[in-house]
């Protein structure tokens, strides 16, 4: 081996503390770029390949059957901007029956003679295309099970048209739920209802939503005002996709970015420290014939075997911690398998490295500098005091005299103070941030859940069979029936009903679920996120995802089709709610048609749940069980609290910020213990000259925490602030990405005394980096630690 | 006769698998006496002041320092005995560059929990009685060698203790105040201090004590009244210590203790 890999080997070998956290920076740093650059890209991947494969629409048009033809319409592909377009095919929402006791949804069907197109290639997933008037295409994601051969009727159309499901295709935007021949479109239009056409284009420039409102200004400029009645950006739709991905974006993006900070300042505080300890074994190496090149090489070599092992485990890591996530997002695009890119691989371990590399070589450089006279004199020429102040000031405090020695140790060396307090700042907003991101994601569930009620009846889920959900056997309870028993029941304080119908919003493909209540439910803990809750008959709160979807706003009215007649509601709030992408709809029960014929008689009465709240010191099990006693003959049970709602992701998300938080709490008490270790090694001789006086081990151990207590505290008052600061950036990015609009009440979560408990994290964090070499200091052999001259 | 403050019993210290740096030395050093130590690099004179101040153990044999057998002390313990009983004054003088003269001289006192006042009363004694009282609020980088050693004597002598260890005391200084300190041991030890100097300075174990052991290759070899160390490190000196120094029943008294008895 050469002479300068003995050295740096020895180094290495040597000098295990600076080494392990140099590993332990670096593996945390790589893990999370790695997972947050692979779910970059995962998140938007697959949606781009589909997008492009079918030639996505860009905007799907829905225009209003009265105001405009289709040779009118045609004449809009030749807009500025369009460059391809589809259609026009003739649409109508319709409600078809499965089977008996299957729930009823409405269901937008289109028209259309084969899949392929210009624009929004449908692509065939199993059959064949519907090719004569009878056959039926249903998309993948279709609310009806898509199984070939399932006979679809339409009772509430004239002639009760039956059609037989031929084939499953998928849209990349979802266009439809299902497709039949065009000649089939006028039995499925009901007289008067809800029919139309929908366009599909492709523009030129479509990055953004102001290219996408230009052309649909372009394509509509033709056509009579009030022809549209509803549109889709391939935005909203990307966006859509993208949410389950997205929403750790933010979140990684913030951890990979603190974790290379961290890297770089554990990684510079090291080397330096090191060549700061090393002058004089540096001294030597260059009287010996070591060129100031070869001593900086040495040095960065040995910053970089720790980090090689740091970034190999990395590696490791993230891919380990990818899998989970991955998980989530292959559900949402079925089969498709995801994994760590290579490139992503690649691209951190050479950035993880190189700045390693660079941060060493910049440190380092001092070495090569210095001057072999000056570095063979250290240890034997008084070093310039420091902090003489502060010594006489701690001197004269109250305080038992170990601790006020080492209160003042910071003012003696104040740069390896402060790259310490990084650290520890670092550390403190790492934990502050969790605690917090913990704290709202709970409060987003809570939100979510709406189970403010003590006690829930809801009838028994349907039994599941090969093909889904089977029939219900037996006649459904009338929810007045219920209300009623719970009316009489003692203890009840106030209650409501909560049905569920499905209804179609014109140019949004899928269903937007309805949801009535009978009774007040502003008690129901539905968070608002803006406006207000519901008052009367004719309004409605929606969620975030309802209003970006629809581009709506609070004082919209927006049009429910496949409720019986139309039914139009005015928007008054905007509630939180993830449930159905957000497509939801949430109003008074009066609202609603009486005759919703094919929603009411086999999907609302057998949804509806009833939601008590009961007297204060009321028993939730025992007025549940008494109820039940009531219930039975009505089919339906009464349990003890409110909606059971558990979420995946956020166990992925509360585990995953708790993984890395440790690593980077890890990180910071190991540059906590490196600085600590060094100034330990440093003071040797005073701490044998203060042993000799007669300082006992406890005494040094005070003495060596107190050294690190004021930089602790301080540490923790400035991360605790930066860890909220980043928690008020990254929470309401990550609501965004999720679709979600998150209101003051969710992410408002610190409380006063919560936020000293974690100010105080900071010196746990530096107590705990700091026992270590405190035990250290206090075993020292006095007679060995006086030779060290 | 006074009462032993250092009694060393048949103490062996080997470090690794080397010959022992200590090999079955006895010794007694009543209060009073003024000790030195002499003898050649690594003849055990500096592990025997280590095993005295309690810094290190022996691996066999017993150490008692003013009564108490700091061989078997734990680290804290023996850490209490030292600032209670035993004044340590070193060769580089070992004060703290960041403590003022003052701070330098109360901490001993400050550790074993004397109020802050008190010390401070204390030490302006110490520090008038030892000529360094105008240097109270300077650093010590900025004091001569021999003024850096009578703050180091003032540190030692803080807590009173009945024992004072100087190892090398002069080693570091000019002639000039290497026979300032010597003069300052010999005052300590007429006011009834007890004083063990570990030296190779011959004439400084002549000048400021008034027994003399010769240790050579960790055994004594000599031991007797400074003022007849002359001939100490010739080979005469081995004969001398076969029963003069091995006193097995105790008593101390050899040639050298009745020596330096004589000599008080």
């Amino acid at each position: 081996m050469s002479a300068p890999g003995r050295v740096v080997r020895s180094g290495v070998g040597r000098r295990r503390v600076p080494g392990i956290v140099i590993g332990l920076a670096t593996l945390m740093a790589v893990a999370a770029s790695l997972l947050g650059g692979t779910l970059v890209v995962a998140s938007g991947a697959p949606f781009d390949d589909a997008f492009a494969r079918q030639r996505g629409a860009h905007l799907s048009l829905q225009f209003d059957a009265d105001a405009g033809g289709p040779g009118q319409l045609s004449g809009t592909v030749h807009a500025e901007g369009v460059a391809a377009a589809s259609g026009p095919f003739r649409t109508a929402t319709v409600t078809p029956h499965a089977g008996e006791g299957v729930p009823a949804w409405p269901m937008t069907v289109a028209g259309r003679a084969r899949p392929g197109g210009a624009v929004d290639a449908v692509t065939l997933t199993d059959g064949k295309w519907a090719a004569r008037p009878g056959e039926v295409v249903l998309s993948a994601g279709s609310a009806v099970l898509p199984i070939l051969g399932k006979r679809l009727t339409f009772p509430g159309l004239p002639g009760e048209p039956e059609l037989t499901v031929v084939g499953v295709a998928r849209s990349v935007t979802g266009t439809a739920d299902a497709w039949v021949v065009p000649a089939q479109m006028a039995a499925l239009t009901a007289p008067g209802g809800a029919g139309g056409y929908q366009m599909h284009y492709r523009f030129t420039e479509a990055g953004t939503a102001a290219r996408i409102t230009a052309g649909r200004e372009a394509v509509t400029a033709a056509v009579p005002p009030g022809a549209v009645s509803g549109e889709q950006s391939w935005l909203t739709v990307k966006e859509s996709a993208e949410h389950d991905t997205a929403l750790y974006v933010p979140f990684l993006l913030a951890f990979g970015v603190l974790g290379l900070v961290m890297s770089v300042l554990v990684v510079g505080n090291v080397v330096a420290a090191t060549v700061g300890t090393a002058t004089r074994r540096i001294g030597i190496l260059k009287a010996v014939g070591f060129t100031p090149a070869q001593v900086v090489r040495a040095y960065v070599a040995q910053a970089l075997v720790p980090a090689a092992a740091g970034t190999a485990l990395g590696v490791l890591t993230g891919h380990l911690l990818a899998v989970p996530v991955l998980a989530e997002t292959e559900e949402v695009y079925g089969s498709t398998a995801l994994a760590v890119t290579p490139w992503i691989d690649a691209v951190v371990v050479a950035g993880a490295l190189g700045l390693v590399a660079a941060t060493a070589w910049a440190s380092a450089w001092r070495a090569g500098r210095l001057r072999t006279v000056d570095a063979l004199a250290v240890g034997r020429a008084a070093r310039p005091a420091r902090g003489r102040r502060a010594a006489r000031l701690a001197g004269r405090l109250p305080l038992p005299r170990p601790v006020g020695l080492g209160l003042v140790r910071p003012f003696a060396r104040p740069a390896r103070a402060l790259a310490t307090g990084t650290a520890i700042v670092f550390g403190a907003a790492a934990v502050t941030f969790t605690v917090g991101l913990g704290a709202t994601l709970g409060k987003v569930m809570e939100a979510k859940a709406h189970d403010a009620a003590d006690v829930t009846v809801e009838p028994p889920p349907p039994e599941l069979g090969p093909d889904g959900p089977l029939p219900r056997t037996g006649p459904l309870a009338d929810p007045a029936e219920i209300a009623a028993v719970i009316d009489a029941r003692p203890g009840t304080a106030r209650h409501h009903a909560r049905a569920t119908a499905r209804a179609t919003v014109a140019g949004v493909a899928g269903v937007t679920e309805v949801v009535s209540f009978t009774g007040d439910a502003s008690w129901g803990g539905y968070t608002m996120s803006d406006g207000r809750w519901i008052a009367r008959p004719g309004e409605a709160v929606v969620p975030t995802g309802f209003l970006s979807a629809t581009g709506t706003r609070i004082g919209d009215p927006v049009t429910l089709h496949g409720l019986g007649d139309a039914v139009t509601v005015r928007i008054v709030g905007e509630v939180l709610d993830t449930r159905n992408d957000g497509m939801e709809v949430f109003t008074d029960a009066a609202t609603l048609p009486d005759a919703a014929p094919e929603a009411s008689a086999s999907s609302v009465a057998g949804d509806t749940t009833h939601h008590i709240a009961l007297e204060p010191g009321t028993d939730a099990a025992a007025y549940a069980a008494a109820l039940n006693e009531k219930l039975e003959p009505l089919g339906v049970t009464a349990r003890a609290g409110g909606d059971d709602r558990q979420s995946s992701m956020v166990l992925t998300l509360n585990a995953l910020s708790a993984t890395l938080t440790l690593m980077l709490v890890a990180v910071a008490a190991l540059g906590v213990l490196n600085g600590v270790v060094l100034d330990t090694r440093e003071r040797v001789r005073e701490l044998g000259i203060h042993k000799a006086l007669g300082m006992t081990p406890r005494q040094t151990v005070a003495m060596v925490l107190a050294s690190i207590c004021v930089t602790g505290l301080v540490g923790g008052a400035v991360g605790v602030p930066l860890g909220v600061t980043l928690h008020g950036l990254v929470v309401p990015a990550m609501g965004h990405s999720a679709g979600l609009n998150l209101p003051e009440s969710v992410t408002d979560v610190y409380l006063a005394p919560q936020l000293l408990g974690l100010a105080l994290g900071g010196l746990v964090i530096a107590a705990a980096g700091a026992l270590l070499p405190a035990g250290w200091a206090a075993r020292t052999r006095t007679a060995v630690a006086l030779r060290t001259e | 006769m006074t009462a032993p403050v250092i009694e060393l019993r048949d103490v062996i210290r080997r470090y690794d698998d080397g010959p022992p740096a200590l090999d079955d030395v006895s010794l007694t050093v009543r209060a009073g006496e003024s000790v030195a130590v002499v003898g050649p690099s690594g003849s055990g004179k500096s592990t025997l002041l280590n095993l005295v101040a309690g810094l290190d153990r022996p691996d066999s044999g017993s150490v008692t320092v003013d009564g108490v057998r700091v061989d078997g002390l734990g680290e804290a313990a023996a850490a209490r005995h030292r600032r209670a009983r035993i004044g340590m004054v070193f060769q580089f003088f070992n004060l703290l560059d960041d403590l003022n003269v003052t701070d330098n001289v109360v901490l001993p006192a400050q550790l074993a929990g004397m109020g802050r006042r008190e010390a401070a009363r204390r030490a302006k004694e110490l520090l008038e009685v030892l000529g360094v009282d105008r240097h109270a609020e300077a650093h010590p980088s900025r004091l001569s060698g021999g003024e850096r050693q009578r703050v180091a004597v003032a540190r030692a002598l803080m807590n009173r203790p009945p024992l004072l260890l100087a190892d090398e005391p002069t080693g570091a200084l000019d002639t000039a105040s290497g026979r300032d300190v010597a003069r300052l041991l010999t005052e300590l030890n007429a006011d009834g201090q007890t004083v063990v100097v570990v030296t190779h300075d011959l004439a400084l174990a002549r000048s400021c004590t008034t027994r003399t052991i010769r240790l050579v290759d960790g055994r004594i070899t000599a031991d007797r009244a400074s003022d007849g160390i002359d001939g100490i490190d010739g080979s005469g000196g081995s004969g001398a210590t076969g029963g003069g120094v091995d006193g097995s029943d105790g008593s101390g008294a050899t040639e050298g203790a009745t020596a330096a008895e004589r000599a008080r």
